[in-house]
């Protein structure tokens, strides 16, 4: 069967999210990556070369030849840069696991209350989001240092004696991603679970599953989409998170997000930052695609 | 009678102010097929899922081999469902959706294997194993539902309107095959269905159950010659309902306003307002002689018989089943209604 051709007006309704993705994520994508092929000078804009509008094709082009992967080759040969990867890759895995188990009784609970109720716990869900992200994380500084609501309530009950390092450690990093990202990880939970038809769980009980069965055998495999969704959701920008590690972090939690801050604003190194972030982008694009792929693999398979 | 597989006793089950369970009492025996017929709404699928432990009846006894199932929740009862949307696990493919019920028994592997390739040679579904449930179409999943509900070898399965999403000829097809599996295991089937075409094709014995009451227990033929209550003769197959008052001459005559109809036997009282349920096919009709006069008015061709609407008074049609002859729209005819011919009701109140 042959597509009709579409109408203008559809072609313009399909064009618009491609213009708005070209215009304010593909075109600084592109300038990221041309600045992380240059070098860094003390200059404003710290970095050479630039194609000025002024020049020559030729100018361009000997602009072109001096473009280099210097900015690549340091991110290997320096292992700060390797370390800040695997560590940010290492907190945001745990936190996603975290996350994860702590979303996933809240969404099951959710999708089993009363259906007139579920409204006003989506809201509950999401209402963090009416207060300041940043005022959010502050909070937990006055929760988790050392004479915080947390250590103070321990030691007036006489469970300790000196209070627990909590502040500044990666935990508390874990723990503020943990809390800031769980919506995320709860809602595409809570969807998959609420769409789950009740007869599946009864079938299951009838022959013969345990309620820890059913959960295990249809309950969890079934939303294997939601969990999938909630993780990248929370993994993703967990990997590149700045404002937590710096304001729960301490000096040696070694996040890609704070080097990326270091490199651009205390060392003004525009293309090294460029080129770390290049990478960082790579490193998460790379599964995702895969999974992708995985995924329309196995709808022609089923079809 | 040797002992019920199943017996209900004064099941009665209320959700909120609809009472969807009143009194129900029945038994099922071994190797019986039973069915549990009514609209929707009367509560037959109430009824099953307190027999299968997912709704427990307010009052009222349920017993299995002779065992109290109160208080036994579904996971531990020897009780299967086929469930009417199948309830079929997308997750899972044929093989793995038939094999559930008896890797939750902890069966070992080879009687397992041993156990549904059987089962899918039955259903003959032998060749679609491997099978994604979204890749079968909807006759092949109801037989998955039935494999996978007889797999563990239950003494009882239920049916929740086994066929209902099959086209008519599928419908009657697996009607066949149903029954043959039902003979084949040996094990006792509790159908639940709003068709009573179904239920009479099916079952060894019907009750026919009214908001929340069951009418009538019988098997096929009784329910259908004896109907004991005037709902019954009117769900099940078709009927005329004829008005009249009881009138004693020469023996009990039932008066309607187009005719005196004798009647064999009546235990209604003179003057008691009766209704009299008459079945086309107990309509003779024929072209001239003694009998009420009426005039076909439309007719419907049934393959072996043709359905004729004869109105016999200005009010009154009735449903005439004629076996040969050639009736033409407007043909003067004559009906007789035997004495023996169709049940008296009284009037209900």
């Amino acid at each position: 069967m042959r597509a009709r051709p579409l109408t203008l007006g559809q072609r313009l309704t399909l064009a618009a999210p491609y213009l708005w993705i070209a215009a304010f994520f593909l075109a600084p994508m592109l300038l990221i990556a041309k600045i992380s092929l240059s070098h860094s000078v003390l200059a404003r804009p710290p970095y050479e070369p630039r194609f000025l509008p002024t020049d020559s094709l030729s100018d361009w082009w000997a602009k072109a030849q001096t473009l280099t992967f210097d900015n690549y080759r340091a991110l290997v040969s320096d292992s700060l840069y390797f370390d800040a990867y695997v560590s940010s890759l290492a907190i945001a895995g745990v936190a996603t696991l975290v996350t994860l188990v702590v979303a996933y009784p809240f969404a099951l609970a959710m999708a089993r209350s009363p259906r007139a109720w579920r409204p006003f716990l989506i809201g509950l869900a999401a209402a963090p989001f009416w207060t300041s992200f940043l005022i959010r994380v502050y909070a937990w500084i006055a929760l988790l240092k050392d004479e915080g609501l947390i250590n103070n309530a321990l030691m007036a009950l006489g469970l300790i004696d000196a209070p627990i390092q909590m502040f500044a450690t990666n935990g508390a990093v874990v723990v503020g991603i943990v809390y800031s990202y769980l919506p995320f990880m709860l809602l595409p939970i809570y969807a998959a679970l609420e769409g789950q038809d009740a007869g599946l769980r009864e079938a299951a009980a009838d022959l013969g599953a345990s309620p820890v069965d059913v959960f295990l055998r249809v309950t969890l495999p079934l939303s294997r989409e939601g969990v999938i969704a909630g993780a990248l959701l929370v993994f993703i920008p967990a990997v590149g998170e700045f404002v937590i590690p710096d304001l729960l972090g301490g000096s040696d939690t070694l996040m890609i997000g704070r080097i990326l801050w270091n490199d651009f604003f205390a060392n003004h190194d525009w293309p090294a930052a460029s080129a770390a972030a290049i990478a960082l982008v790579t490193i998460l694009l790379v599964p995702l695609v895969l999974w992708e792929r995985a995924r329309l693999h196995e709808g022609q398979e089923r079809r | 009678m040797s002992a019920p597989l199943l017996s209900v006793q004064g099941a009665t089950k209320a959700f909120g102010a609809t009472v969807a369970l009143d009194d129900v009492s029945l038994h099922v025996g071994a190797g019986e097929f039973f069915a549990l017929l009514g609209p929707s709404g009367c509560g037959k699928t109430t009824l099953m899922r307190c027999i299968a432990g997912f709704e427990t009846p307010d009052s009222g006894r349920l017993t299995l081999r002779g065992e109290d199932l109160a208080g036994v929740p579904p996971h531990k009862r020897p009780v299967n469902m086929m469930f009417q949307s199948y309830a079929l696990f997308p997750h899972l493919d044929v093989f793995e959706n038939v094999a559930f019920g008896l890797r939750r028994k902890g069966e070992a592997k080879e009687a397992i294997e041993a156990r549904v390739g059987e089962l899918l040679e039955m259903t003959q579904l032998a060749p679609f194993g491997a099978r994604r449930i979204n890749e079968l179409s909807g006759g092949q999943r109801q037989r998955v539902a039935l494999a996978r509900a007889l797999a563990p070898r239950p003494a009882l399965l239920l049916l929740d309107e086994p066929l209902g999403a099959l086209d008519r000829k599928l419908r009657e097809e697996t009607q066949f095959q149903l029954k043959e599996i039902q003979r084949k295991t040996q094990t006792s089937f509790v159908i639940v269905t709003h068709d009573q075409d179904e239920a009479l094709a099916l079952a060894d014995r019907i009750a026919v159950m009214r908001a929340g009451r069951v009418e009538q227990i019988a098997p096929p033929l009784d329910l259908y010659e004896n109907p004991a209550t005037r709902f019954v003769a009117g769900f099940v197959g078709e009927t005329n309902f004829v008005e009249g008052v009881v009138a004693r001459r020469d023996g009990p005559v039932l008066q309607t306003s187009f005719a005196r109809l004798p009647r064999a036997t009546c235990a209604l009282p003179e003057g008691a307002r009766a209704t009299l349920s008459i079945r086309p096919e107990r309509i003779e009709v024929a072209r001239d002689g003694a009998g009420i006069p009426g005039r076909v008015e439309d007719f419907v061709f049934r393959g072996e018989y043709t359905l004729l609407r004869v109105r016999v008074s200005p009010e009154i049609v009735l449903r005439v089943g004629a076996y040969d002859g050639r009736y033409q729209i407007g043909d003067e005819v004559k009906l007789t209604i035997g004495p023996e011919a169709g049940v008296l009701f009284a009037e209900e109140a």
